[in-house]
């Protein structure tokens, strides 16, 4: 049953591959066999990852990459990644509507995943779906992260190329010089960029990295290219920048190294959302002194009664 | 392990621009705990069944206001057969005439909610249509 789906999937049957990504995402024991076996084949994919705060564009402009990349030869993989309700669990997903004039082309995969209780952007799951679509042959796969904070990193461990998406209008040279998201490109986008203001914020981003000593990143110096998403403007260039950081990569052996920090990144996600479900019912235990006595309680009591609380639950483990 | 979450496909079918009743369903969905993807306005059939086949949904929603119902819902059941798609359910909600409302089901629409239905049933509904055709254990 499994080795028939997974035939069908190899053979591009995406019926059989939605299937077998339902599967993986949820970690059935199907689902793990399949991925032992695709993540054999996977590796070979360029993965990029755009991020940035939400309404920037992403995904629209993901729609302009899939046409592009289409139209270079390219079998594409998206996956795109809303948040999840911290009541409810369930995720108004609305990525698609974006790219949904591509979702008729032929080599183009899309598929939306919920962030199901992970922050920073990123999902075990996504990159879990990512090793999958690249052993099942898409060689270029888009992540989309979750609208993205300033302190929203994960993503950059887990792909090859970074996009940072931004708008005009988000701030002064201060905001493109504070810590996290705005350290982490290797491309950014100032997109919309018809709006007053787009050469600010353009300029403001080149300052940032023209003002740094230190060294980048990977020997790479990020490069800032300006788009209008739904006009398509901007998109070509892009892409070419894409693949000139591909090529570096290539070129100073970074490429392989990035797909085992990818990997290394699904362990790294599992685990700390393992912890954080253990958090969680630590925090609701009944015995919690934290829950009886909120407000009289002090911060020394607090500091003791986590420590002790974390102290016996992994002698548990 | 976690549990599967119902996942529903929603869509405005044709040409119709007015989504806010889409929108809200879709919303009523998410806070029942469900994952809605919504495609948006002015698809077609081929687009919804494509998008229903990559997200691997297991409920399809389609809203549709156009009058044209009758001859695009078929179009939608005909490509969800070709496909294979036996045991993803179908809803349509909109301005449907009552005397329409058994021709769609007649044709494979598994149920159909006019103007002032209550988002309980319909989620009751999408509830009930997973656990039957897809057997997700839904509470």
């Amino acid at each position: 049953m499994l080795n028939e789906l997974l035939d069908r999937a190899i053979k591009g049957d995406e019926i059989a591959i939605a299937k077998l990504l339902t599967k993986i995402e949820y970690m059935t024991e199907d689902g793990i066999h399949a991925l032992d076996y695709l993540i054999t084949k996977s590796g070979n994919s360029h993965v990029i990852g755009i991020t940035g705060i939400p309404g920037a564009g992403k995904s629209t402009l993901i729609g302009g990459l899939i046409q592009e990349y289409v139209s270079r030869g390219h079998k594409v993989g998206v996956i795109v990644i809303d948040p999840s309700s911290p009541f409810t669990m369930g995720s108004f997903m609305g990525n698609r509507i974006r790219m949904q004039d591509k979702t008729l082309l032929k080599n183009v995969f899309i598929r939306s995943i919920a962030s199901r209780g992970h922050l920073g952007g990123i999902s075990a799951e996504a990159l879990m779906l990512t090793e999958a679509l690249d052993g099942l042959g898409y060689d270029r796969i888009i992540i989309e992260t979750v609208g993205a904070g300033q302190t929203d990193t994960e993503i950059s461990e887990s792909v090859h190329t970074i996009l940072v998406l931004t708008v005009p209008g988000t701030g002064d040279d201060i905001q493109a010089l504070k810590a996290g998201i705005m350290e982490i490109g290797d491309i950014y986008i100032v997109n919309k960029a018809d709006r007053p203001d787009a050469d600010l914020t353009y300029n403001y981003i080149r300052f940032a990295i023209e003002s740094s000593e230190m060294p980048f990143r990977d020997g790479w110096k990020p490069i800032v290219v300006k788009t209008i998403a739904t006009r398509n403007e901007g998109i070509k260039e892009l892409v070419d920048k894409i693949e000139e950081h591909r090529e570096f990569l290539i070129r100073n052996e970074l490429f392989k190294k990035k797909v085992l920090n990818r990997r290394m990144k699904i362990l790294e996600l599992m685990a700390r959302k393992q912890l954080s479900e253990i958090v969680n019912k630590i925090i609701k235990e009944k015995d919690n002194i934290l829950l009886k006595e909120p407000i009289s309680i002090s911060l020394r009591q607090i500091i003791l009664q986590v420590k002790e609380l974390l102290d016996k639950r992994y002698q548990n483990i | 392990m976690t549990i599967k979450r119902v996942k529903v496909l929603v869509a405005k079918l044709g040409l119709d621009g007015h989504d806010r009743g889409a929108k809200v369903v879709a919303r009523a969905l998410k806070d029942a705990g469900m994952e809605v993807v919504y495609t948006g306005l002015r698809q077609t059939p081929e687009q919804i069944v494509k998008a229903a086949i990559q997200e691997d949904a297991d409920v399809i929603g389609i809203s549709i206001l156009s009058g044209a119902h009758l001859e695009l819902i078929p179009k939608v059941i005909q490509l969800m057969r070709q496909n294979g798609l036996n045991d993803v359910g179908l809803i349509v909600g909109g301005v449907i005439p009552p005397e329409d409302i058994n021709k769609l089901k007649d044709m494979g629409v598994d149920e159909v909610f006019l103007p002032g239905s209550s988002l309980k049933e319909i989620i009751d509904k999408v509830k009930k249509i997973a656990r039957e055709k897809r057997g997700i254990n839904v509470e």
